[in-house]
């Protein structure tokens, strides 16, 4: 009983630990910077620095969750969608929209060739993607002849550096931003009442009301403290909206559907997955083919944000993305993780980037810094696994 | 008093809610074979582990005398610096390395330091190839040789260090009878030599022919021990022994409404997926009818497992030929969600690694292979996943904290309930399940039973896979006994009897031998 118990503090700990994490990290380069992190323009820089990053941490964590694969190319085909994109708007004169849905079917493209490698070919994901890593990344030497692309039309840089426009003009204040958080406020009480109302119809155990009240309002004061800071730059960053239509659609595909729910028990546990009627070759099949759809997507926001293709653009992008959902409480076993785990991971990652960035720490030592919060996380991931064995 | 090379005094051994090992004294003479025979369970190989160290000192009771002296083996090692080299059923040879490289795998010749001499390593090794009469040049690959010669490896490895007592697992089960013979006049041919054998079979044709002594042990505790020239060691005699116990009441009645014939499969072959020569099921037909549980008895690796993974959606085995036939309708089945689709379910004999997952909790597990049951729009039910989670937990008496407990803390009775309700709630009209109770304790067997006569009491087909054959005696309207692959007896439940089965099982071997 004792054992179960101090099990399921660890469980809450490690389900909470990134979020605590992030909240002690915020706070910490919030009074290293003097206040200069949460800023409103800093605000904004953080997540449009970030956008690709958690894009490809929603695919990648796809790929995790199925038995740990990954996927190693990612940063590759970014590069090599940006080169596409560019290649034919810039020199073809193609018009913005036709050439992101070029960019995105190639994107989709390249998954299904990495699917079909690793599904039903049977090469080890590592290697089939590691493959896919040099093939793209050639490719956009060969695309680019060597050379960079610039710069982009306002319309394809929109995505990644554009904000959503306000819907009355009203003083210094963005009223969209405003909006935007009393209304996510609201959803977010009415879904948490009812999840509440649920568990109790089930008898379940419910947090007493106090500390689910309590829940609610540090969860809605940090929403709104964003979205105000938001407003009182250039409002929402169109990068934010990407990022969260792509957090909802996969945390509702994950949790609520049966592809999701396939997705987690192959990770768990492939043999009984398969006797269960899974079709495991499928899934593996089309989370490649989502990954390489998500990395065209991170691609064209990159590009945009850097209003340039160039040959080197997305390397090593993907151990960024294996990072966040590791970080962010992914098992590198598979079948445990979360779409809003990846995303917090993302975002500890980005905030330690900009934090240090602001303060004047050096390149290199920010790389070493993001590798000690790596193996710290994993570290405690194994360790947590192995006392539950025990 | 009798001069003994080995003894193993008082052996027993609890495994967490199982003993495994009851209070058992084994004496062995030098330079002989000593058999150890009893039923699959029995405890027989859980003693050879700890003679051999892979249950250290400590972990059991009793004491284990070499030579007179007392022994406490923590390690694998400290059993081969006395002496006794163990050779598992499973060979642990490393297929890519040579034979020679193979023989002195952690035993390796160097002159000083940590350099192989591969001169002084390829002519022990020659030398020791010609004392076991296997031709083989010692620069082969380990994977490039029969079975039969690499059990002979297996042996001369062993020998490789000097080997006393030559302990040997199942050595003939996977190998043909050419094979058998030249290993069993092997272990004679060494027992000139100087080295005693404890030899594990159930072929009791080859125990009664090269043991001296021969122990049976049933349900971890040690029956009879029959010495050669002074006992009856006939195989009926053995067998008798193995089996003879009594059967109370283990086994719940049920109201018997057997119909017509649901599901049949006919002339069904099945090969090794890996080595698609080998043929694992041999043109097996069977039937079952509504509301009746038909057992499969047989010993392990013949092939029962198999035969009913190939039949669950081809998710055993290639070139796979036969007809299934269910309600007169044949059925071709291409995967495995076909077989559920077609009201097929199998419930495997390894509920940890292929039955659950186990980082899932109840409900999860007991809705994965009917999902699509459960879905409202495109999402999946949550309230109704959790009533149905409730229902069963209920009806088949899972005990746990609530159905959002992970299936990996529970015990493993109630893990099997979970595999239960998983199937029960795809609504089968036929269930295989192998193994049913296997490694759970007699409460929760019992239990199992109940499951299992209760659906077929609803009318729904079973095809029971067992290795415990009082079970099988005790649930089964039918049984069908298999031996390497092939139904090889079929037996009514007047009829069927532990040494019938067997006997059908020897009979076999003897077909094959000849």
């Amino acid at each position: 009983m004792k054992k179960n118990f101090s099990n399921a503090i660890l469980g809450s700990m490690k389900q909470n630990a990134m979020v605590i994490a992030l909240g002690v990290v915020i706070l910490l380069f919030l009074i290293l910077t003097k206040g200069v992190l949460l800023q409103p323009l800093n605000i904004s820089n953080i997540i449009q620095q970030n956008a690709y990053v958690m894009v490809l941490a929603i695919g990648m964590l796809l790929c995790i969750l199925i038995c740990g694969n990954i996927d190693l190319s990612v940063g590759s085909i970014v590069g090599f969608v940006g080169a596409i994109s560019a290649m034919l708007i810039i020199k073809m004169g193609m018009p913005v929209l036709p050439a992101i849905l070029i960019s995105l079917a190639v994107g989709f493209a390249i998954g299904v060739w990495h699917g079909v490698w690793i599904a039903y070919v049977g090469v080890p994901a590592f290697i089939a993607t590691l493959a896919g890593q040099l093939i793209f990344r050639g490719l956009t030497m060969v695309v680019l002849n060597g050379q960079s692309l610039a710069p982009l039309p306002e319309g394809y840089t929109f995505m990644a550096a554009g904000f959503v426009p306000d819907i009355a003009n009203v003083g210094s204040q963005n009223l969209l931003a405003i909006i935007a958080g009393i209304v996510a406020s609201g959803l977010f009480i009415f879904s948490e009442l009812n999840k509440r109302r649920n568990k109790r119809r089930y008898n379940f155990a419910v947090p007493s009301l106090t500390s689910f009240w309590a829940r609610i309002i540090v969860i809605i004061a940090v929403i709104n403290f964003f979205t105000i800071q938001l407003s009182n730059h250039r409002g929402l960053p169109m990068s934010l909206v990407v990022v969260v239509v792509l957090v909802l659609i996969y945390s509702f595909i994950t949790n609520k559907t049966i592809p999701g729910r396939h997705i987690y028990a192959y990770g768990g546990n492939p043999k009984a997955a398969v006797l269960s009627g899974i079709k495991t070759k499928r899934i593996l099949f089309w989370v490649y083919v989502n990954m390489g759809f998500l990395s065209a997507l991170a691609g064209i926001i990159f590009t945009g944000r850097l209003n340039s293709a160039t040959p080197k653009g997305g390397n090593g992008f993907e151990l960024d993305a294996i990072a966040s959902c590791f970080i962010g409480g992914a098992s590198t076993t598979g079948g445990i993780g979360t779409v809003v785990g990846a995303i917090v991971g993302g975002l500890l990652m980005g905030v330690l980037n900009n934090g240090m960035s602001i303060m004047g720490v050096s390149i290199d030592w920010q790389q070493a810094i993001k590798g000690f919060v790596l193996i710290a996380a994993v570290g405690f991931d194994v360790w947590t696994k192995s006392r539950a064995k025990a | 008093m009798e001069n003994y090379i080995l003894e193993m005094r008082n052996i027993t051994k609890t495994f967490p809610g199982v003993k495994a090992l009851d209070n058992v004294n084994l004496k062995v003479k030098p330079k002989h074979i000593h058999a150890l025979v009893g039923e699959n369970g029995a405890g027989k190989s859980t003693l050879m582990n700890i003679l051999s160290g892979v249950y250290p000192y400590g972990t059991y009771e009793g004491d284990i005398i070499v030579e007179g002296e007392v022994c406490t083996f923590r390690f694998i090692n400290d059993s081969e610096a006395k002496g006794i080299a163990i050779i598992h059923q499973e060979l642990a040879l490393i297929p890519t390395l040579s034979i020679a490289e193979n023989v002195f795998l952690g035993n390796e010749q160097t002159d000083k330091g940590f350099i192989i001499n591969w001169n002084k390593t390829h002519s022990k090794t020659i030398e020791m190839l010609k004392k076991v009469g296997l031709d083989e040049n010692i620069e082969t690959k380990v994977k490039d040789i029969g079975l039969g010669k690499q059990q002979l490896v297996e042996i001369v490895k062993a020998l490789a260090k000097d080997v006393k007592i030559l302990i040997l697992d199942e050595p003939t089960a996977a190998l043909n009878d050419e094979d058998s013979n030249h290993l069993l006049d092997l272990l004679i041919d060494l027992k000139a030599h100087g080295i005693t054998s404890i030899i594990i079979s159930h072929k009791l044709n080859e125990v009664t022919k090269v043991a001296d002594e021969i122990t049976i042990i049933r349900d971890g505790a040690v029956i009879e021990n029959l010495v050669k020239g002074q006992d009856d060691i006939s195989e009926a005699r053995i067998i008798k022994a193995m089996v003879g116990r009594e059967l109370t009441d283990r086994f719940p009645k049920r109201k018997h409404k057997i119909g017509d014939v649901r599901f049949e499969v006919k002339n069904w072959n099945v090969y090794d997926p890996l080595d698609q020569e080998k043929q694992i099921i041999r043109n097996v037909n069977l039937n079952v009818r509504r509301g009746e549980v038909v057992g499969i008895s047989g010993l392990m690796g013949a092939g029962r497992t198999e035969f009913a993974m190939s039949v669950f959606g081809k998710a055993y085995g290639k070139k796979i030929s036969g007809q299934i036939i269910k309600d007169g309708k044949e059925l071709v089945l291409n995967d495995v969600s076909d077989a559920i689709k077609n009201g097929i379910a199998y419930a495997t004999e390894d509920r940890k690694t292929a039955g659950l997952i186990l980082i899932d909790d109840i409900k999860r597990n007991i809705s994965l292979a009917a999902l699509s049951s459960l879905k409202k729009g495109v999402v999946i039910d949550d309230n109704l996943e959790i009533k149905i989670g409730e229902e069963y937990r209920d009806k088949l008496n899972i005990k746990s904290s609530s159905i959002l407990q992970k299936t990996g803390n529970l015990s493993g009775g109630n893990q099997q309930k979970v595999v239960f309700s998983k199937w029960i709630f795809a609504n089968p009209d036929v269930l295989l399940l192998d193994e049913p109770t296997r490694g759970i304790d007699v409460g929760a067997k019992y239990e199992i039973y109940c499951i299992i006569n209760e659906l077929a009491e609803k009318g729904k087909s079973i095809i029971m896979i067992s290795s415990e054959l009082p079970e099988i005696l005790g649930m089964c309207d039918r049984v069908y006994v298999m031996n390497r692959g092939a139904i090889v007896g079929e037996l009514s439940a007047e009829e069927a009897s532990q040494e019938k089965i067997m006997h059908c099982i020897m009979e076999s071997n003897k077909e094959v031998s000849k």
